[in-house]
């Protein structure tokens, strides 16, 4: 009884829900209006176009930061992707092999690669690889360093994203084509994982943006000049000229390319849950 | 038309069961099978839910793998350890309730990548096949179309003639009408309609006892796990010699009335 009776009461406040709300949204935009206003105010605005706005820096910088270093980041984050990818598969399957081993081994890998900074896995593959198999040299040169090491990193997430997706086929799927006489096998090749891969592509896109960033950590393993790409390239230049202009437009260059294909994730993601419904 | 009396007269019989068991765990969904099924005869097997008809089928092309029992087909034991069941499997066509159609693959390709990746067969003979096959079930205009853009009755009739293309010698059909909407219910039923007149061995797992009563050469009625009923379908749904057989079909024609059959039945047994 009571607690009906005190529902109807008009609030202490004495403000609707939409006033309220409406409050709420006010006391949002204040502060954002006066961060914005804090922020303008204390910055020094001549210092920062001086440090990160030479307009002749930025000309001197082209076209090698697009025809040499972002050229190279894009070919480090293929190869990686490539390396990834294929590995990723690999270890998937494992994963979901009936055979324990194999599933152990998978687990294991993807526990340790997941949990160590990349940056270290470039040092292990820069001097651990070449101490432990002396003489050996991975093929391809830094070129083929870069693409072991952000290979192994992203194959770890790759692996669980592929066994979800495989995971994500429907029974059916396999016991249709057990029962037209495919071997399992072949069943997997031929129709599980064309579609797996077609329900894990937005979050692979996402791994994709994720390793050209880390496509940075090349700068320890050691690189030529002619293998320099985005951040090596940019950081180079802002000390050979004492001034961060360079490291402005090599983070631009990145966003040339990490902000389309954020785009393209979020279209194909929008895809993907059309299809699905 | 019914061909009441079951052609048990020819040699070998196609399919052949005997004594098979299956159990899940603790559940024994199967609980000693015989069966026989003659070339060219057609079973219909009907029965409530839970009562083990599509765990027979899926036996039957080793889906599920029997835990006792022999299954006979074609005169292979499928059950064999050393049996190649890839080989065997290519030789009985299956059915499912749910088309499991390759959604990624258009209609035709649905049709012509079982037969090239497991046939071997060349690109413009797989083609022939298939189109061959989408007429036998009235959807050659659809042969580019992918199935997510197919009724439901349309996709169980291209998933009819997927399995059609490898040629097989048995068809299995896993309650084939059960997840489509009544009006498309006629369009599947007439395909295999046809089918058993042309000859085809088929079992079909079903809730459709009119297509029963007029295709079928013989009805199995199974409760339990255990085969109750195996006869002529005008005795087995129209005379039904069981109990449990009147009653399931009672409560299939009119489940209010089944209700009220339950109650009187609980109450006898209570006392």
């Amino acid at each position: 009884m009571s607690d009906a009776d005190a529902t109807l009461q008009p609030r202490k406040s004495g403000l609707t829900r939409r006033q309220k709300r409406a409050l709420s949204r006010g006391a949002q935009y204040v502060v954002f209006v006066a961060a914005v206003i804090a922020f303008a105010v204390a910055a020094d605005w001549g210092r920062l176009k001086n440090q990160f706005a030479q307009w002749d820096l930025v000309k001197q910088m082209f076209p090698d930061v697009i025809t040499l270093a972002l050229k190279n980041t894009v070919l480090y984050t293929m190869s990686g992707f490539v390396v990834g990818l294929v590995l990723g598969l690999v270890i998937a399957l494992m994963r979901l092999s009936p055979v324990g081993p194999y599933r152990w081994l998978a687990g294991i890998y993807i526990e340790i690669f997941r949990g160590l900074p990349a940056l270290l896995i470039f040092v292990f593959v820069g001097v651990a690889v070449p101490l432990a198999f002396p003489g050996t040299e991975i093929p391809g040169g830094t070129y083929g360093k870069v693409a072991l090491a952000l290979g192994l990193v992203s194959a770890a997430y790759m692996a669980e994203t592929i066994r979800a997706g495989i995971q994500a086929v429907p029974k059916g799927q396999m016991e249709a084509a057990r029962s037209l006489g495919f071997s399992h096998a072949r069943a997997m090749v031929s129709i599980i994982i064309p579609q797996a891969f077609r329900i894990v592509i937005p979050p692979l896109t996402n791994e994709l943006v994720l390793l050209f960033k880390d496509s940075s950590l090349v700068l320890f393993l050691g690189v030529t000049l002619e293998e320099r790409e985005l951040t090596k390239f940019g950081r180079d230049l802002a000390s050979q000229t004492a001034n961060s202009t360079p490291i402005l437009v090599a983070g631009l260059c990145y966003l040339l390319v990490t902000v389309p294909l954020g785009f393209v994730v979020r279209r194909l993601e929008a895809k993907a849950g059309e299809a699905t419904k | 038309m019914t061909n009441t009396s079951s052609s048990s007269g020819t040699s070998t019989p196609e399919i052949h069961v005997r004594d098979l068991h299956k159990s899940f765990g603790d559940n024994d969904v199967l609980r000693g099978i015989d069966l026989e099924i003659g070339q060219g005869e057609v079973v219909c097997v009907i029965g409530p839910s839970g009562s083990g008809k599509s765990t027979l089928l899926r036996c039957v092309n080793l889906l599920e793998e029997p835990t006792q029992g022999q299954v006979f087909v074609g005169g292979t034991e499928v059950t064999h350890p050393d049996v190649d069941i890839d080989a065997v499997r290519r030789r009985i066509g299956m059915v499912f309730q749910q088309f499991n159609l390759f959604p990624h693959l258009s209609v035709t390709e649905n049709l012509t990548l079982p037969q090239r990746r497991v046939l071997k067969r060349g690109k413009e003979e797989a083609a022939e096949v298939a189109a061959e096959n989408l007429e036998r079930v009235g959807l050659s205009e659809k042969a580019d179309a992918y199935p997510s853009s197919l009724s439901g009755g349309q996709q169980q009739r291209v998933a009819i003639a997927r399995a059609l293309a490898m040629g097989p010698e048995v068809m299995l059909f896993d309650e084939p009408t059960s997840a489509l909407d009544p009006e498309l219910v006629g369009d599947v039923l007439a395909v295999m309609r046809r089918l058993a007149h042309e000859g085809m061995t088929m079992m079909v797992v079903t809730h459709e006892m009119s297509f029963a009563r007029e295709v079928a050469d013989r009805v199995v009625f199974m409760d339990g796990g255990v085969i109750v009923e195996d006869g002529a379908p005008a005795q087995v749904i129209g005379n039904p010699s069981h109990e449990r057989t009147r009653h399931f079909l009672s409560r299939l024609l009119d489940p209010a009335m089944a209700d009220v059959e339950d109650d009187v039945e609980e109450g006898e047994k209570g006392l």
